[in-house]
């Protein structure tokens, strides 16, 4: 061997390991991260987080069941909100956009998603907060449906893409409508990838913080209605984990996994029912 | 305008008036279904088809050869108005489809007259049942019980009814491709129509599945006009009734299928046909 097939192999050699090292390490820390919620998350976990409000300063136990509510109602607010203006936005650039006004839109879609979440903060606080005089679900539920609009846009009308034109031509050629063959055709078609993405988005904004410290701000009891201020999950990590108590530091913890473990079971369920709709309808 | 009619001129459907530039008497006696008059074709600026005039008879197969980019497909499309899919394309002359305009027809209530089967098989992702459900559900069918009948005379129209019978809500991904191909016939059957237009349907089909198509062309001219795009020259000639030869945007030749094979008038159909080009 001479010296430059040396050189080639030993690159080459160097190359792969540590390319490899990198994808290795990659997977690692989601693991690692993984690994750490669920050792410290898992020992303050028990029926009472779920079931019980937060007990006084001071006081050992309590849980977080209305942080957990208010998680959840905020995220409904926003998938109200946000996922049918992102899902009809999506169909229109798909399906009828032409093309400057469709370069603008999703140039402007991209830049909206682009807005740090802090910022969507302000916004819902000048919108919404400001003018109501008092902090809300409401105002919480919109900062974060705003965050998800551009998503669900763009998930929508890349799945869209993906149905293949002669579907299309097959309900026209039957004497349907572009609506009709969009609403009966394209969607069914596009149907789980869209459904994913939102489902992702969905997830993504489940764990949004700073849109919701000056919109929904915090509750230390339940929030009845829409019209007060919530306690959700990530705020209450985010107070939990700079207050200076121990116990307080592993509910912190507890939450953390909560929240993981609810994004992790929406998006495993959503796949599952969307399995068994595809499988009973394909046979 | 190069075109040669020869001895093939049809008249139109019984007892509809038709303008005098339309052709007369046909020696077989064949009417007419759709009259294409001064078609032009264009792609924004580009003339794709160059004044096409041309008869297409009632309940006959008319099959359309050429090479490829000829203009058989466009013409094929502006015969339902496929073309308006694609922007900046517009058809300027006379389609008649029983005399009546097709250009200035709804055009919905064209493609319910005008069905159309594709190259590529284009099933939806749906079940058998609902993909030939599928051309009466958005026209507006009514009752349940009638449309399973209407579902099943169209799979035994198509020849697909024994196959699948005891799998209608299987999803149709899980048919053979001819069998795919056979579904989409029955779905363009589903809705009745007077003409149905096929672009080159065996293209992506084995020769038993190609076979079983064809026979099944000859049962449906029956009870439908049939214009078929092909590449396959056999395919043409073992099919179709009559043939016309496209070149370049025009139609170059069209006449029996028997006379355009043995003994056709232009040097070019014969240069296509004994392969000396395309």
């Amino acid at each position: 061997m001479n010296y430059r097939t040396v050189w080639r192999k030993s690159v080459n050699v160097v190359m792969f390991s540590l390319t490899g090292l990198c994808t290795l390490l990659t997977v690692c820390i989601l693991f690692f991260i993984l690994g750490y919620l669920v050792w410290h998350g898992g020992r303050a976990i028990n029926w009472d987080f779920f079931t019980k409000l937060p007990k006084p300063v001071g006081e050992t136990g309590g849980g977080m069941a209305n942080a957990i509510v208010g998680s959840a109602k905020l995220l409904l607010l926003a998938t109200l909100t946000g996922v049918p203006i992102g899902f009809m936005g999506g169909v229109y650039l798909a399906e009828f956009g032409g093309k400057t006004f469709s370069f603008v839109v999703r140039y402007t879609t991209d830049l909206l998603n682009g807005v740090p979440s802090i910022v969507m903060g302000i916004f819902a606080y000048t919108m919404v907060v400001l003018p109501m005089k008092h902090f809300s679900t409401l105002a919480g539920g919109l900062a974060l449906g705003v965050m998800m609009i551009p998503i669900a846009v763009r998930s929508t009308e890349e799945f869209l893409r993906t149905v293949p034109q002669s579907l299309r031509e097959g309900a026209l050629a039957l004497g349907a409508s572009k609506w009709k063959a969009i609403a009966t055709v394209v969607i069914p078609a596009a149907f789980r990838g869209i459904l994913t993405g939102i489902v992702l988005d969905l997830a993504r904004v489940a764990g949004e913080t700073a849109p919701l410290l000056f919109t929904a701000f915090n509750n230390r009891f339940w929030s009845p209605g829409w019209n007060q201020p919530t306690a959700s999950l990530p705020v209450m990590i985010f107070t939990y984990a700079i207050a200076p108590y121990e116990d307080w530091h592993r509910q912190a913890w507890a939450a953390g996994l909560v929240l993981l473990g609810l994004v992790l079971l929406t998006n495993i369920t959503a796949r599952v029912v969307l399995a068994r709709k595809l499988s009973s309808a394909a046979g | 305008m190069g075109v040669t009619m020869g001895p093939l001129i049809l008249t139109p459907a019984a007892g509809k008036d038709r303008s005098e530039k339309l052709r007369t008497t046909h020696p077989a006696g064949v009417a007419a279904k759709l009259q294409v008059v001064d078609l032009n074709f264009y792609y924004g600026k580009v003339q794709a088809l160059q004044a096409i005039n041309l008869d297409i008879a009632a309940n006959r197969i008319t099959a359309l050869i050429g090479p490829s980019g000829c203009g058989k497909s466009t013409f094929l499309r502006s015969l339902n108005r496929m073309y308006e899919m694609v922007r900046h394309a517009r058809a300027e002359g006379q389609i008649l489809l029983d005399s009546q305009n097709a250009l200035d027809m709804e055009v919905s209530q064209l493609r319910r007259r005008v069905g159309m089967v594709f190259q590529k098989s284009n099933p939806f992702p749906k079940s058998i049942f609902d993909n030939v459900a599928y051309g009466l559900r958005v026209n507006g069918w009514k009752g349940q019980g009638t449309l399973q009948e209407a579902v099943e005379r169209s799979l035994v129209r198509a020849a697909l009814w024994d196959e699948v019978k005891d799998k209608l809500h299987k999803s149709a991904y899980a048919l053979s491709g001819g069998q795919q191909q056979r579904l989409c016939i029955a779905r363009a059957l589903a809705v009745d129509p007077e003409v149905l237009l096929l672009d080159e349907p065996c293209s992506a089909l084995d020769p038993l599945a190609t076979a079983k198509i064809e026979e099944l062309l000859f049962d449906l001219k029956k009870q439908c006009t049939i214009v078929i795009v092909t590449h396959n020259m056999q395919q043409a000639a073992r099919v179709a009734d009559f043939t016309g030869f496209f070149l370049m945007g025009r139609l170059i030749e069209f006449n029996k299928t028997g006379i355009i094979f043995k003994t056709p008038a232009k040097k070019k159909t014969e240069d296509y046909i004994t392969g000396r080009f395309g």
